[in-house]
């Protein structure tokens, strides 16, 4: 018999006061961190604290993030905003992070997360702190609201669906096409709430900014958490933001080389070509050589998975010196402040205006259909965001594709869907070692 | 939980949350929210539906955000229960959690839209009456169908609370 244990296993016995659980037992778990976002938060959740009488349970373990109605737009956003700022004041969250940039974003570039954690957050990719080995599920606001009440929360021990990265990705490929070929691979929603582990060989090629992209969409393939193993380039990330990363913590929160596996996938980087997600699915994801060059109106980079330094830099290469089509726009918001602040200073976003790229403010925006950037009727846009949901980005019969900085860079140009390889003149290795100057 | 009884609307696999709880109404009320329901996809259905419908779905029916709007609109069109081959996790949670009863059923092959269909929660049996083929069923164990009756996780809650002595503060 097995006797290995899974990393998700692993978190969620510690969080249960355990010392070990077995997948398909029901658990509860004491949350080390919550993350609420404007939208889903206290503007919902205040409502049934009241209602049933409670405060948060501890203040000090909760980040709150405006980012989905940040900038205000209209008075209805405003004052979402400002009872935002109110409930923190009147509860004590001292973290509140108040239109500086995406909530998963921002959670990782102030440290907020640390590998063995068990985070819930008030959004569905909220996985996207899987990438520190941290296991961070989404809810809903009325299970939120218990959590807050309560500090714990139950769920069933979920099996672990192992992604292993093997080879080299090759120009212009990079952790969005992995995932839109996952999506495409195991349909939406196919990891059906399991735990999504992405190991091998292959994620060396990923830093942290790539990492996030692969935790953050493990909530399209519908896993509870995406997550990767603590590294190296972890400890680096962590030690930068002034976190050390002891090797015993390293060390602790591994999957065993025997622990029980639902399922193994193998995905070979080497073989990869940039994707495409057609609407209105990440799942209807090709290569792009396949995808018909469909005339763009909108290229969009944004988001919490398409708008990072690492993001931005990608589409700065390809659109340095070059313009962006001329029916077509290109808009672009920054992930976060400090996303702004050091594509300012290494001066990336320099050249994407000079390109014709129309800044807009960081936040979730036009991604969810909130902010800045929305669609026409009939129109079309292809973004490095996370969903292509039919209607998401404004109007119904608008059509989204997605796509990875580059291949969205490249479209803008060309004012059609166009595979970004041509334009990239020197092959382009690890986007990581740029990024955190390795 | 009794046995339920309404008529089927049929969906597809993979209804997602902004189609149920579109973004650009998510400031509204949830009651503005809900008249936009689905409508991308079908725009007469908040039209249609009547209270006591049930919806039988595909695969994964709630991918997508964690906005639990996505449950509470149905439950305000007066939809009784989701039936559908499986659910995205956040949206099932989401469900129980706010009063719409969710079952997964993996096999109900043939229910066309307008047929009567009898649900059994606890017993875990879906019966097509049109035909009289019954189809199995997740049952839904006492305590979460008791919640689900409260009205959902909140008024659930409010009453564990009660009961515990703690109540709102005055």
């Amino acid at each position: 018999m097995s006797m290995g244990r899974t990393l998700a296993g692993k978190i969620l016995a510690r969080a249960a006061g355990r010392t070990a659980v077995e997948e398909g037992e029901l658990v509860t778990c004491r949350v080390d961190l919550v993350m609420l976002h404007d939208s889903g938060g206290p503007r919902r959740v205040a409502p049934i604290l009241e209602r049933l009488g409670v405060r948060p349970w501890d203040p000090s373990r909760i980040v709150l993030v405006s980012d989905h109605y940040a900038p205000a737009v209209d008075a209805e956003s405003a004052r979402i905003l400002d009872l935002t700022r109110r409930w923190g004041r009147e509860h004590g969250v001292a973290r509140h992070y108040d239109m500086v940039g995406i909530c998963h974003i921002v959670l990782a570039e102030h440290g907020h997360v640390r590998p063995g954690m068990f985070v819930v957050g008030g959004d569905s990719h909220t996985p996207t702190a899987g990438a520190f080995g941290a296991f961070a599920m989404g809810v809903g606001a009325s299970e939120m609201a218990a959590v807050l009440a309560t500090g714990e929360i139950w769920l069933e021990v979920p099996q672990t669906l192992r992604i292993v990265l093997d080879g080299v990705p090759g120009r212009a490929v990079v952790a969005k096409d992995v995932m839109l070929a996952l999506c495409r691979r195991l349909g939406l929603g196919g990891a059906d709430y399991r735990v999504v582990e992405y190991a091998g060989p292959g994620l060396a090629a990923f830093d942290l900014d790539e990492r996030l992209t692969l935790a953050n969409m493990a909530a399209e393939l519908g896993g509870i958490t995406g997550l990767i193993e603590p590294d190296a380039r972890t400890a680096a990330f962590l030690g930068a933001l002034g976190m050390e990363l002891a090797p015993e913590e390293l060390a602790r929160w591994r999957s065993d080389p025997d622990a029980p596996l639902a399922s193994e996938l193998r995905l070979d980087l080497a073989e990869l070509a940039p994707q495409v997600a057609a609407p209105h699915s990440p799942a209807e994801a090709a290569p792009v050589e396949e995808v018909e060059p469909a005339p763009i109106d909108q290229a969009y980079l944004g988001a919490c998975t398409g708008a990072k330094l690492a993001d931005l830099r990608m589409a700065a290469r390809v659109l340095r010196g070059r313009r962006v089509a001329e029916r077509t726009r290109l808009l672009v918001a920054p992930a976060s402040a400090r996303v702004w602040r050091e594509a300012t200073v290494d001066g990336t976003l320099a050249t994407l205006v000079e390109a014709g790229a129309i800044l807009l403010p960081s936040g979730c925006g036009a991604c969810a259909g909130y902010g800045a950037g929305l669609l026409a009727e009939g129109e079309t846009c292809i973004a490095s965001t996370a969903r292509n949901f039919k209607g998401r980005m404004g109007a119904a019969s608008a059509r989204v594709y997605l796509a990875s900085p580059y291949t969205v860079a490249a479209s803008a140009i060309a004012g059609r869907i166009c595979d970004p390889r041509p334009l990239l003149a020197e092959p382009v290795g690890s986007v990581a070692e740029e990024v955190r100057g390795g | 939980m009794a046995e339920i009884e309404g008529t089927a609307h049929v969906l597809g696999d993979a209804v997602d949350t902004d189609l149920l709880a579109p973004g650009a109404h998510m400031k509204g009320s949830i009651e503005e929210l809900a008249r936009h329901c689905l409508e991308a996809i079908d725009p007469d259905f908040v039209q249609r539906v009547r209270p006591g419908d049930l919806l039988v779905a595909g695969s994964r029916f709630g991918i997508g955000s964690s906005r639990e709007q996505a449950a509470q609109a149905l439950r305000l069109l007066g939809i009784q229960a989701v039936v559908a081959r499986s659910f995205a996790g956040i949206f099932y949670r989401n469900a129980l959690n706010n009063g719409l009863l969710a079952v997964v059923c993996p096999d109900h092959e043939g229910i066309e839209a307008g047929d009567r269909l009898r649900l059994d929660p606890m017993a875990g049996r879906l019966l097509h009456l049109p035909s009289g083929r019954s189809f199995a069923c997740r049952p839904l164990p006492g305590h979460l169908l008791a919640m689900v009756e409260a009205g959902g996780l909140v008024p659930w809650l409010e009453r564990r609370f009660r009961a515990a002595g703690r109540g709102p503060r005055t």
